[in-house]
């Protein structure tokens, strides 16, 4: 194994009748991290995550993970990673029990040393009084959860979560994300894909930015947001074109626009700083100022710098 | 040991008996057959067969008892060809992908649906031996306690062969299809030949020759030898004609079987390690 990465993925292509859904990435996760694919659906996300989880064959590159080589020794990756699908993936007609009773079969798990996973886990996620509850009966948080108990079950050194908290309200999400953290904390590295920003921003240690089977950039939350390098302040003034004269004397404006919402006014430094000199520029031209707002960089800024469009968050 | 195909037969089985109404189906079934359909063609086929005489010193049985083997034959067919579909089902519903994921070695997913189907088969069997005794099946005549014994485990071994076979050939296209309507196709296209093409109603005896030739490469003509071997005996007379069957003769159906059942495994097993499922 090669230092600390957990994973490494070299020149990794993929190709599905003629069409490329991965084009050449590379990328490493380290041991412990939270790792991120932030991206739009259809990005290649989940091929990645099907290659790395040993369910697609490899075509082309190299892909190690938890120290094996995917495509000569599928059957370690397997017995190493712990995954959760996208969708719901249990059996509607077993009870919470079962569910976990299988899992832990299908890796062999002595059967003591099962029963006192299972009954832990459960504890972990909150489903200790629904243990004999058919999984159809279960609320979607609810089914998640089992699902990410049962994918801790054999304790993995990764964990595999494709869009965790797909089509959750948002209450259960902050739930999840909390899981999400406990588990890493507890030493599994995790392995998640979303196209939701807030997700990526909140939990990752490190995102890459995928787009049409490419990664974009790659960089923890801050560096991502820091490399823009840009707050944005909105104002909207009786007058825009005196008030963007008004303007000119300020050393730290990079740019002014006007847009729908006003001037919008691009800043190379802390913009928090800055905005009150903004206001005392505009009205001591004697132009009035109707509203006034400050726009950090976020992981949309981010996602839209990089891939120059807009990922709408529809699932929430 | 890799004994992880049992963990695939356990969930088959909880769903077996969880779901009331195939459960229930699955063992009623059969037993309509022989109530409806054996009823209805012994009281005309014994009418017609009077007209045949046995042999004198040829042990004689009636129509409901030679067709009893034949709907053992028949469900365990049925049973065995539908087999597979749960794991179409667990394919389209992403939950084969647990399995496939898992370090289990991907042959125990189809041989732990195979043997929770020949379980149920087995089941089925003995509801229909059961049932069928209580309606006049003159099944063991006269045979002593130890031979019964015997001849019921002869009885399994045989269905338990077969189903084996074509549970594992239903696993085989249940991987390789995308939906339960394709797979009933296929079945419904099947089950006509292969259970009238057979000596499970009428004796083949009869058949113009090439459809006897046919019949004698069909595997069900040879599960239902085993049976009315087992349940009847080597030397009978029913329906016009008579049967007699050597040791060598069952041993050979049942190798034929078994050849079956293992062309069926390797074909299987090679679907099976190459399938990809996402």
């Amino acid at each position: 194994m090669e230092g600390d990465d957990i994973i490494e993925v070299r020149d990794l292509e993929h190709t599905f009748d003629g069409f490329a859904a991965v084009r050449g990435i590379s990328f490493t996760v380290k041991r412990g991290e939270i790792f991120s694919f932030l991206g739009p659906n259809g990005a290649g996300k989940s091929t990645t995550i099907n290659i790395l989880t040993s369910l697609l064959p490899l075509q082309k590159g190299t892909v190690r993970v938890a120290g094996y080589d995917v495509a000569r020794e599928p059957g370690r990756v397997r017995e190493s990673i712990g995954i959760v699908f996208q969708d719901d993936v249990l059996d509607r007609d077993l009870t919470v029990r079962e569910t976990m009773e299988f899992h832990g079969r299908l890796y062999s798990i002595p059967r003591d040393e099962r029963r006192r996973r299972i009954d832990d886990l459960l504890r972990v996620v909150e489903l200790g009084s629904k243990r004999d509850e058919r999984t159809k009966n279960l609320s979607g948080g609810m089914k998640r959860r089992l699902q990410i108990a049962r994918g801790l079950m054999t304790r993995p050194e990764v964990l595999f979560l494709d869009e965790p908290t797909q089509g959750l309200d948002p209450q259960t999400r902050m739930r999840m994300w909390e899981y999400i953290r406990q588990v890493n904390e507890s030493g599994t590295t995790i392995f998640l894909t979303t196209h939701y920003m807030e997700e990526a921003d909140m939990l990752s240690d490190r995102i890459s930015i995928i787009d049409g089977g490419k990664i974009i950039v790659s960089g923890t939350p801050e560096e991502l947001k820091n490399a823009l390098g840009e707050d944005v302040v909105y104002l909207e003034t009786e007058d825009d074109r005196r008030a963007r004269e008004a303007l000119r004397g300020i050393g730290e404006i990079r740019s002014v626009t006007e847009s729908p919402r006003g001037l919008s006014v691009t800043i190379s430094a802390d913009g928090s700083h800055c905005l009150p000199r903004i206001v005392d520029a505009v009205r001591g031209a004697g132009i009035g100022i109707s509203s006034v707002n400050l726009k950090k960089p976020t992981m949309d800024d981010v996602f839209v710098h990089y891939t120059g469009r807009e990922l709408r968050d529809t699932g929430v | 040991m890799a004994w992880e195909f049992f963990t695939v037969y356990w969930r088959e089985m909880i769903r077996f008996v969880r779901f009331r109404t195939q459960l229930f189906a699955s063992l009623l079934q059969p037993a309509l057959w022989m109530a409806f359909f054996g009823v209805a063609m012994s009281s005309n086929l014994d009418r017609f067969a009077s007209a045949i005489p046995a042999p004198s010193g040829v042990f004689s049985v009636d129509y409901l008892t030679f067709m009893g083997a034949g709907v053992i034959a028949m469900t365990t067919l049925f049973t065995s060809l539908f087999g597979g579909i749960s794991l179409l089902f667990d394919k389209n519903w992403g939950l084969m992908r647990e399995m496939l994921a898992s370090p289990m070695p991907r042959t125990h997913i189809m041989l732990g649906v195979s043997l929770s189907g020949m379980t149920k088969s087995f089941v089925q069997v003995a509801i229909i031996m059961a049932f069928g005794l209580l309606m006049g099946v003159q099944f063991f005549p006269g045979f002593s306690a130890a031979r019964i014994v015997l001849s019921i485990l002869g009885i399994f071994a045989f269905v338990g062969v077969f189903s084996l076979g074509f549970l594992l050939f239903s696993s085989t296209i249940s991987m390789r299809l995308e939906s339960p309507e394709g797979l009933q196709g296929i079945i419904t296209l099947l089950t006509l030949p292969l259970f009238f093409v057979s000596n499970a109603l009428y004796p083949i005896q009869a058949f113009p020759p090439i459809l006897q030739a046919l019949s004698i490469y069909n595997p069900l003509t040879h599960l239902v030898s085993g049976v009315r071997y087992f349940a009847i005996g080597s030397d009978f007379f029913a329906v016009g004609a008579r049967y007699t069957s050597t040791t060598a003769d069952v041993l050979a159906s049942f190798a034929y079987l078994v050849v079956f059942a293992s062309v069926m495994y390797l074909l299987a097993r090679r679907t099976f390690q190459r399938a990809v499922v996402t």
